[in-house]
């Protein structure tokens, strides 16, 4: 089935519910691919969803709004995930969160209001040897103070203006 | 398949060895630490040296001492070098032919190698976690074969009785008692689960067995669900585990493609298949009813038990969740016998603990301890004690669910009971070490923080009650508490306790409880004087 907007994303989103045969028990991994292939969940899509696995909307809304790893508003061009896990927590995570949150104007869990940067938490990333870590765009980056985090972030502000 | 075609492929990958080996470790935390770009300048400097035809270079799992990352052992002169970047191989290849070098070297006599006995992680670190060869000719699958082909399931769930197995997942449960449980249990259709979803902050082991050796804990959930009459299985791993879930679906599609999973496994009766189920980043999902409902797609909302997964598990059918170190504890029991196993640690806990071994302390890294070593002898010996001359105050087992263990206690021996003692938990094996600068209500704070945003909100004492409890710890940070209110989140610890539904809210006052049974001191300190006098201190009158 085409999606009216005529958005190639939907047609494989459709291949890889048609490939888990659109079994019901099969929703989180297709919610992963959605949010891979769009970068967030809205609303359209979530629907779309659920009519094709013939599940009620309540239930995918439930199921994408239970979960952190998924999020239904759109991120920012760079992401910045501070693990605030036990290991980093107290070799001083918090004090490298504060300090990308200065920098970037925004709490953890916002995006800047340009889209430039999202700003996140992490539970644990299991990265506990190289404590404390962050994740920037992706990279797991080890043994980070406050100075290299804002450094890092630099980058980003300046190349977005 | 049959065993000759298995001993045929050990045969050949141990014929193609060559006589040098270059380990570079390929698990997370080196490769954050560009490892990648080590192995791939590795591999051309030995091109350049000419040395292809005795040197290989392999990436293999984790090598332990994270702190000191990337690693790069050469083998079989044993050496372990440290810290390495990609600027570094020339001169560490040059090694190979007598020359000098200023690069750092581990010391592979410390007590942080030395005291390690390694059943679980004995791969870890030596094959190439993505080749299905190394790991037969580490004779691999050897166990599947012996089980499936000259013992009965009745008779493989009383060896795992015998080897005294308890579960690695935290709560110590014996494993062949659950094995026989769900054996006994009548129904066509049974199930097998690998609980992958390491929540625990704190805790990279599993992420390590996984990124390490993927093929142990393949084989292991096999014999599970032979012993148990399953014939499929799921993996619930971490979202946050990219690289773990890579390794698997490569090991999964390599096992398949041998025989070694799917229909008629070593020609016999036995089916089986595995297939991953990715979670989304929610803590309450390492409880197996939580976890359960996740894998058929689910809210990840636990249910009361009885029944107990072993009887009404996955979809109604009777379901084995084992974690993933106990699944990886399965393979070395078979090869070696039950009595080899029971004959390791303690009276009541057998076998080896790995251990993560994280916060203020020297050492970082994972290490595998018979069970009862003295916990004094793994944070001060093998850890190194705390970095900058700073004094050890406390350790902390159990992540969420556990307590901290203070320094007057290190003389401790790690096993479930002794752990238990202390009011805190062996749980899965996350060890966060402590120093003096450490303020112990503010990591009571942090770990009830923690809860109250993973509660999933079904059962009332843990959804509100950790938002109550964090906000006792949040007045008593602010120095605006009296010992009324102290009193008060003591009272609602053990309400919390004795009424959640779950492990999640029956575990979350722990940590709070331990603090203030070992630290009471930094919380009365905070207090203020009570407005009312001395005379209303105690609970508030019915």
């Amino acid at each position: 089935m085409e999606h009216a907007s005529g958005d190639k994303r939907f047609k494989i989103l459709e291949a890889h519910m048609k490939k888990h045969q659109y079994r019901h028990d099969a929703l989180i991994e297709i919610l992963h691919k959605a949010q891979e292939l769009f970068g967030y969940l809205e609303d359209d899509l979530l629907l779309f969803v659920a009519y094709r696995l013939k599940l009620p909307a309540s239930r995918v809304y439930g199921v994408a709004t239970f979960y952190h790893f998924f999020t239904l508003k759109p991120q920012g061009k760079h992401t910045c995930v501070v693990c605030l896990g036990t290991a980093c927590y107290v070799k001083g995570a918090d004090k490298v969160l504060a300090a990308v949150e200065e920098k970037a104007k925004v709490k953890a869990g916002e995006t800047t209001p340009d889209n430039q940067i999202s700003l996140l938490t992490a539970r644990c990333i299991g990265a506990c040897g190289i404590a404390p870590a962050v994740v920037y765009d992706g990279v797991v980056t080890p043994r980070q103070t406050p100075e290299t985090a804002v450094e890092h972030m630099k980058g980003w502000i300046s190349n977005g203006h | 398949m049959v065993i000759d075609d298995l001993n045929a492929i050990a045969e050949k990958e141990r014929a193609a060895r060559k006589k040098i080996v270059i380990r570079c470790c390929m698990a997370a935390g080196c490769m954050s630490s560009n490892s990648e770009g080590v192995k791939k300048n590795l591999e051309q400097a030995v091109k350049d040296a000419g040395l292809s035809d005795e040197v290989e270079v392999r990436g293999v799992g984790c090598m332990k001492l994270c702190c000191e990352g990337p690693l790069v052992g050469v083998d079989p002169e044993g050496a372990l070098y440290e810290k390495i970047t990609p600027e570094d191989v020339v001169d560490l290849v040059n090694t190979i032919k007598g020359g000098k070098t200023k690069l750092k070297r581990g010391d592979l006599n410390h007590p942080f190698f030395k005291k390690q006995l390694s059943i679980v992680l004995a791969n870890s670190g030596q094959i190439d976690p993505e080749r299905i060869e190394a790991y037969i000719a580490a004779d691999g699958y050897q166990a599947l074969h012996h089980v499936l082909r000259e013992m009965t399931p009745k008779e493989v769930v009383e060896t795992m009785v015998k080897s005294g197995l308890r579960g690695r997942g935290g709560a110590g449960f014996p494993t062949g008692i659950k094995w026989g449980t769900v054996a006994k249990t009548q129904s066509q259709q049974k199930y097998v689960i690998c609980n992958a979803d390491e929540g625990d902050p704190g805790a990279f082991m599993d992420r390590s067995v996984l990124e390490s050796d993927p093929h142990s804990v393949l084989e292991g959930m096999a014999i599970a669900a032979y012993a148990v009459g399953a014939n499929q299985g799921f993996i619930y791993c971490r979202a946050e585990y990219p690289l773990a879930i890579k390794r698997l679906q490569n090991a999964i599609k390599q096992a398949k493609s041998l025989g070694l999973l799917g229909s008629g496994i070593f020609e016999s009766p036995f089916n089986f298949n595995i297939d991953i189920r990715i979670g989304a980043g929610a803590f309450v999902c390492g409880e197996e009813t939580a976890l359960m409902a996740s894998v058929e797609g689910k809210r990840g909302t636990p249910r009361p038990r009885p029944p107990f997964p072993a009887e009404s598990g996955l979809w109604d059918s009777p379901t084995l969740i084992n974690n993933v170190e106990t699944f990886a504890n399965v393979p070395p029991i078979y090869r070696n016998g039950a009595e080899w196993f029971a004959g390791i640690g303690t009276e009541k806990s057998k076998g080896t603990k790995v251990f993560a071994l994280a916060g203020k302390i020297n050492n970082t890294g994972l290490i595998e301890v018979p069970m009862g070593t003295p916990l004094r002898q793994i944070v001060e010996e093998m850890g190194g004690g705390a970095p900058d001359g700073r004094q050890i105050k406390a350790v902390q087992t159990g992540g969420p669910s556990g307590g901290c263990i203070p320094a007057q206690h290190l003389d401790t021996p790690v096993d479930y009971e002794s752990l238990g003692k202390l009011g805190s938990i062996m749980g899965s094996g996350g060890m966060i070490v402590m120093d003096d600068s450490t303020k112990m209500v503010d990591v009571a704070r942090f770990f009830m923080e923690f809860c109250m945003d993973e509660s999933c909100g079904k059962c009332i004492p843990c959804r509100t009650g950790t938002v109550q409890m964090l906000h006792m710890l949040e007045k008593i940070l602010d120095r605006k508490a009296t010992a009324r209110d102290l009193a008060k989140l003591e009272e609602l610890c053990e309400m919390v306790k004795s009424t959640s539904l779950c492990g999640l809210g029956q575990t979350a006052p722990n940590p709070t409880l331990s603090t203030l049974r070992f630290f009471r001191n930094e919380y009365e300190e905070l207090l203020q004087p009570d407005q009312h006098g001395p005379h209303n201190n105690g609970p508030a009158k019915k």
